[in-house]
């Protein structure tokens, strides 16, 4: 419920320009977001939250609306729609009740970059230490990891393939500028 | 780069972890109890070892969780690694 | 047109394909396929540069990486000059444009040249004895002209302009070397489907055999053998190949850095193409195939152009389809020359070979190539060379059993192969930490215990014989995959009979000629003999000494020479000697390549707040701290900063001020023991803060030092919203995790960084309330329901906010949390407001002056990792009752209770307009003797508006009990004198805040 004296507007860290080439690099639409931090024992218990499931592997994603990516044995990542920030964030609470966990808002924290197509793999690896050959990095596998000199969470979406890349907001134009200058390695190729 | 195995990911490259030092030193429980000598050895003493070490490592790019490996210190083969609370199972990986 | 030296046929060069470069001017014909050597010598130029110290002549040596001599600087426009390219390993190109190094005025004429004659002077370590008198020559004559005269080629000085890309990469299997081994084990090693990665610094794959014209492999002619390889390799879904790269580091883990070279022999490159890109390749396996490098032999003059390795001149002829020479003479101690001698012969090349070794050491090799009409003289020793800018021939005399020398004769010659034998390259295995052995049937140092998970295969190995070599790689290929199969190759012998010889023997005087040992560096023969005679007997020492091996040889063409010359002198036996340590990169590798994309923009992530474009578009000054951005001062018109921040800092004292405080680190602390976790965390009492109060916070290091500071909010009862220093973020929360994570874990809290969820906007001023609240709905703003030290949820403009009433400045002030997205409409709506309360935006210059006028600490300024709360004058913050806190024991440590530590105090100097400088030494009595004792240190110093002088802060040994005394003060020139004051100068009750 936002008040409605002199509402202001959103300005997100990124043009929400595509690029034109293969792989597309595309910043991806606001979100909300929480980081949810819960005992593993509570989340096998649980096995999910508000639609978020929790009983995931760790460094894998769910898919869906409503997608949680589970960065570590306590962690995880929550993203849904933007609209529904305030939402999620009550159906959780009322969720866990008394139940131990922290539960805190993060949607304007990350910003969203999608890598998408023939090479995607090749330009994350011009920063991304990680091997991201189908076998080691399948989709719906998930991680915190490194691109170039900033932290990332990398999840693979689907077979494309489709990459979604979530960094902090204050690196997010180094992130999107460094995809697009390894990109250019591919400006000639087929695809 | 060191390939770390990180108890909850596996392996990964060095970069992505942040080194603790030496790992077993506990902390001592009531520090306003002991000596000064006994609290400047927890502090300050470590033992710096060639060969076998145990250290702590934090994946902090990754799980952002503290664990401990074994590291030859000459070779710098990692025989294994475990989880905080958790014992070295002492035979290596597999 | 293609050159006088281009044989009429044969060659791997495109003969349909035409290029021409520029070599100091001139232009030359070639083909693609030609490298820059092969062209130069096609048009019979050898003399192609000037060697380092004595700026002697040189030629070609070598037809690959190894080249120590030919190197050049590549011309490609400008930003993409490029010194000591080797001219063995460059691909000409149509319209290449090179020139010869080291030398002025020209190649042809060179003053240097005179270091020749004066020799005697650069003598092994002549760096250590010579410039030393007189003293004042030091800076004004030996350094500048060292410096000038020093160096192979010329650093380019613009800007490079080319791309470079970083990759990393991952498979099962990386073999190093394209030659038959590596292509064996490739073929074995792609067989079961694991992905493998074959890398060749060569452009073609197929190392030697690439000119063995002789060899049959499975009854197929060598060429045809490898064109099927690689086919079948390309084949394969799970084979990469990468040409043109060079494995240059080997290091933990199987992590191996690859430099792959894109577009420098294209004639017209892509724009999208990167120059070279860095692979950093992680691999299951290793199996490195990377060959031999063949030995000079050490003869007086050994260094003229024309004198190259045996096996050079084959590769010339053959792969090339040039003629080094007309006149050919080998000089040899194995049978591997022969083969050289045999294909030039077949090339129509006059061929005389010179082998030390007796008649009959000689194996069927000697009768091959008398049979083929060629004069082989055995039994003899090469005395000198003869020529100075190309080589004319050769001085040599039989040699007794006995030792003796016999009477000399000249052979000529414009051209001279000579061959010491073969030295496995063991580079990137010894780079791997693997040990090496010394095999004395070979005179070399081969692989012995891996350390990592790899093998060497072929001449890497010691394997001189075809067919060992590919069955020894296939084996290789297989096991790394994991496999064991093997597979018999039937291939034509190798002839591999060799008798060590290092220094050839000679009747000339040894202190009277030069004889090379390392071409690169200009070590002689006679430079290691003075250096073991004077004591430097470890072959580290004497490598340091003399420069054996050292820079891009590393030890490729001279290490085998020169130990075994070590050894020889010592009259110890070569493995007793040992070998010294190969480091990468194995070639040189350009910055460019190590550098990737990190340059520009993409250097270091430029951190940026919401509102940091709105600032820019106000003219503000920024200032980097770490990788934030922040600004600095807003300056109108031409004021510069410090007329800038004395209007900000009274605009703020006076009305009310705006600034951008988003960078300060925010942690969320959640949790049912989230309060006891910040007790054991920080000095201060949590426990009875009540939900809606702020606190100050100040924590340390468990050695009781100060690590950070900040405001914490109290959200509710199990949520506290933790501020850090800007800089400190990251650390803060790091040293927090492993508190909670390894000391704790029983402890219900979780811990999350917030930083980048909140704009953060500071409104401090006196009217900054009445400023702010129109916009604020939902909090009661008035003074007794929201007090200073206090935080409320509510809105503004529409927006969420966690609204906290504290204050840097020492005014009345908001700090206005808002998520990020919103955070540039927000400041932007209340600065739309501002103007009838004279609104002005101040930047992080007046927020430190602001707040060092009310005394307040910087972290990292104040401090510096050896700072108690004590020391600050803070020690009333410890909540001394608690039973433990991160640091209490240490706060008892002798020396943190010791009298006289160093204590903050404020400094105000006598002359009210003279602003100290920070860091500046602080002084009981200028007039001490020397060495005067320092008190200690000035941390911040400013102008100080609302005092209308200068002020400082300090930190004084004791120096709280000082407050009233005189001090003096270093200045750039001399002493000031000052006062010790309390460390507060305006408002020092603090009141305004409650306003």
């Amino acid at each position: 419920m936002l008040e409605t004296v002199n509402r202001v507007t959103r300005a997100t860290a990124l043009a929400a320009t595509a690029s034109a080439g293969t792989p597309e690099i595309a910043p991806l639409p606001d979100a909300a977001r929480f980081a949810l931090r819960l005992r593993p024992a509570l989340a096998s218990e649980m096995g999910a939250v508000a639609g978020f499931p929790l009983d995931l592997a760790i460094n894998s994603a769910s898919s869906g609306p409503r997608r949680s990516i589970r960065l570590g044995p306590d962690e995880w990542l929550l993203i849904g729609d933007a609209a529904e920030a305030e939402a999620i964030a009550a159906e959780i609470a009322q969720a866990f009740g008394e139940r131990f966990h922290a539960l805190v808002e993060i949607s304007h924290r990350n910003v969203g970059i999608a890598v998408r197509g023939a090479h995607a793999a090749d330009v994350l690896n011009a920063g991304c230490p990680l091997d991201l050959a189908a076998a080691a990095f399948p989709t719906g596998f998930a991680t915190r990891t490194l691109l170039g000199k900033a932290e990332i969470v990398l999840i693979r979406e689907d077979d494309a393939p489709t990459y979604r890349v979530e960094c902090w907001r204050s690196f997010a134009p180094y992130v999107h500028g460094f995809l697009l200058e390894a990109a250019r390695d591919f400006d000639g190729a087929q695809t | 780069m060191l390939l770390i195995p990180c108890p909850y990911c596996g392996d990964r490259p060095e970069i992505e972890f942040r080194g603790g030092g030496e790992a077993h030193i506990a902390r001592p429980s009531d520090p306003q109890t002991i000596d000064d000598q006994a609290w400047a050895e927890f502090l300050f003493y470590r033992t710096n070892p060639k060969g076998l070490m145990a250290e702590r490592w934090n994946h902090a790019h990754g799980c952002q969780r503290w664990f401990n490996a074994l590291r030859d210190t000459v070779s710098d083969r990692i025989l294994e690694s475990y989880k905080m609370g958790e014992k070295p199972i002492g035979g290596g990986r597999a | 047109m293609a050159g006088r030296n281009r044989l009429p046929k044969g060659g791997r060069v495109d003969r349909s394909k035409p290029v021409s470069i520029v070599f100091n001017g001139r232009t030359l014909a070639g083909f693609a396929g030609d490298t820059v050597a092969s062209l130069l010598i096609a048009h019979d130029i050898h003399f192609v540069g000037r060697s380092f110290k004595y700026h002697r002549p040189r030629g070609f040596l070598s037809h690959g990486s190894d080249e120590p001599n030919a190197l050049l600087s590549v011309d490609r426009g400008p930003g993409k000059i490029d010194p000591n390219n080797r001219a063995t390993v460059a691909e000409a190109r149509d319209g290449l444009v090179t020139h010869s190094q080291n030398h002025w005025p020209s190649l042809e004429f060179d003053i240097g040249a005179i270091n020749d004659v004066l020799s005697p002077v650069f003598v092994a370590g002549f760096y250590y004895k010579t410039f030393m008198w007189p003293r004042r020559f030091w800076d004004s004559v030996y350094e500048p002209k060292i410096r000038a005269a020093a160096g192979l080629g010329r650093a380019p000085d613009a800007p490079d302009a080319d791309r470079y890309a970083n990759r990393h990469a991952h498979c099962d299997v990386l073999v190093v070397g394209a030659g038959p081994a590596g292509l064996a084990a490739a073929l074995a090693g792609s067989e079961t489907g694991k992905r493998v990665f074959l890398a060749d610094e060569q452009a073609e794959m197929g190392g030697t055999l690439l000119h063995d014209l002789t060899s049959a492999i499975d009854g197929k002619p060598a060429q045809a053998w490898v064109a099927e390889a690689l086919a079948e390799l390309r084949s394969r879904g799970n084979v990469t190949l990468l040409p043109r790269s060079t494995a240059f580091g080997y290091y933990n883990h199987n992590h191996i850095a690859l430099a792959e070279r894109l577009t420098d022999h294209l004639d017209n490159a892509p724009a999208h193409l990167p120059r070279e890109r860095l692979w950093q390749v992680r691999a299951g396996e290793v199996v490195l195939a990377t060959g031999a490098h063949e030995r000079p032999l050490v003869f007086a003059d050994n260094d003229r152009p024309g004198i190259l390795l045996a096996e050079s001149v084959r590769v010339f002829v053959n792969r090339y389809a040039v003629a080094p020479g007309r006149k050919v003479v080998f000089v040899t101690n194995g049978a591997s020359a022969y083969a050289a001698a045999l294909d030039a012969a077949a090339a129509g090349i006059d061929v005389t070979l010179v082998d030390v070794r007796p008649e009959g050491d000689c194996g069927p090799e000697l009768a091959a190539l008398r049979a083929k009409g060629a004069t082989v003289l055995t039994g003899h020793t090469v005395l000198a060379a003869a020529g100075t800018r190309r080589v004319t021939g050769l001085a040599v005399a039989p040699l007794s059993p006995a030792g003796k020398i016999g009477t000399r004769k000249t052979l000529a010659a414009d051209c001279v192969g000579m061959s010491g034998g073969w030295t496995p390259s063991v580079h990137l295995f010894s780079q791997s930490r693997g040990k090496l052995r010394f095999d004395p049937a070979l005179d070399a140092f081969v692989p012995d215990q891996a350390v990592q998970a790899q093998r060497s295969a072929g001449a890497a190995n010691g394997r001189y014989d075809l067919g060992e070599i590919l069955s020894e790689g296939f084996a290789a290929g297989s096991a790394a995959a994991g496999g064991d199969a093997s597979r018999a190759f039937t291939a034509t012998p190798t002839p591999t009979g060799f008798s060590p010889v290092r220094v050839l023997p000679t009747d000339a005087d040894p202190a009277r000629v030069k004889a090379f040992i390392d071409f690169q560096n200009d070590v002689t023969a006679k430079d290691i003999h003075l250096a073991v005679r004077e004591g430097f007997e470890s072959v580290e020492h004497v490598k340091r000494y003399t420069t054996t091996g050292m820079a891009t040889d590393q030890g490729k063409s001279s290490n085998m020479n020169a130990l075994g010359l070590v050894a020889g002198i010592l009259e110890k036996p070569l493995p007793a000697v040992g070998t010294t340590t190969f480091r990468p990169p194995y070639t040189p590798v350009t910055f460019g390549t190590l550098i990737g994309p990190s340059r520009g923009p993409l250097f270091d992530p430029a951190r940026k707040t919401p509102v940091h474009g709105w600032a820019e578009e106000q003219g503000a000054r920024f200032e980097d701290v770490g990788l934030w951005k922040r600004a600095w001062y807003f300056p109108r018109g031409d004021e510069d900063l410090h007329e800038a921040v004395a209007r900000e800092c009274a605009a703020v004292r006076q009305h009310v001020g705006i600034f951008d405080a988003t960078t300060l680190g925010k942690i969320e602390i959640v949790g049912p023991d989230a309060a006891e976790f910040m007790n054991r965390i920080y000095v201060n009492g949590w426990l009875k803060l009540e939900p809606g109060r702020c606190r100050y916070g100040l924590m340390l290091k468990e050695d009781g030092y100060i690590l950070d500071d900040g405001v914490v909010a109290r959200l509710a009862v199990d949520r506290f919203h933790v501020t850090t220093t800007t800089g400190g973020a990251p650390r803060v929360l790091a040293h927090m995790e492993d508190y909670l994570q390894t000391e704790w874990p029983e402890l219900n809290v979780f811990l999350t960084s917030t930083t980048e969820q909140f704009a953060v906007i500071a409104v401090q001023g006196p009217k900054a309330r009445e400023l702010i609240a129109p916009l604020v709905t939902g909090i009661d703003l008035a003074n007794d329901a929201f007090p200073h030290m206090a935080v409320r949820t509510g809105f503004i403009c529409g927006v969420p906010t966690r609204l906290f009433r504290v204050s840097f400045t020492g005014e009345l002030g908001f700090e206005i949390n808002v998520p990020a997205d919103y955070g540039r409409a927000v400041w932007e709506a209340i600065f739309a407001r501002g103007g009838a309360f004279g609104l002005t935006p101040y930047g992080t210059e007046t927020m430190h002056v602001l707040r060092a006028e009310r005394g307040f600490v910087i972290i990292g300024q104040e401090t510096d990792g050896t700072v108690t709360p004590d020391d600050l004058g803070l020690g009333g913050m410890i909540a001394r009752a608690k039973p433990d806190f991160v640091g209490k024991r240490s706060l008892a440590r002798p020396d943190l209770e010791a009298p006289g530590r160093k204590q903050l105090v404020g400094i105000l100097t006598d002359d009210p307009t003279l602003v100290l400088d920070e860091g500046a030494q602080i002084v009981a009595d200028r007039d001490q003797p020397i060495p005067i004792h320092a008190l200690g240190h000035v941390t911040s110093s400013y102008w100080s508006p609302a005092c209308d002088r200068s002020i400082a802060l300090a930190l004084v040994e004791g120096g709280r009990e000082r407050i009233g005394s005189e001090i003096f003060v270093t200045t750039p020139s001399s002493f000031t004198k000052a006062t010790v004051t309390a460390p507060a100068f305006f408002d020092a009750a603090g009141e305004r805040v409650h306003a």
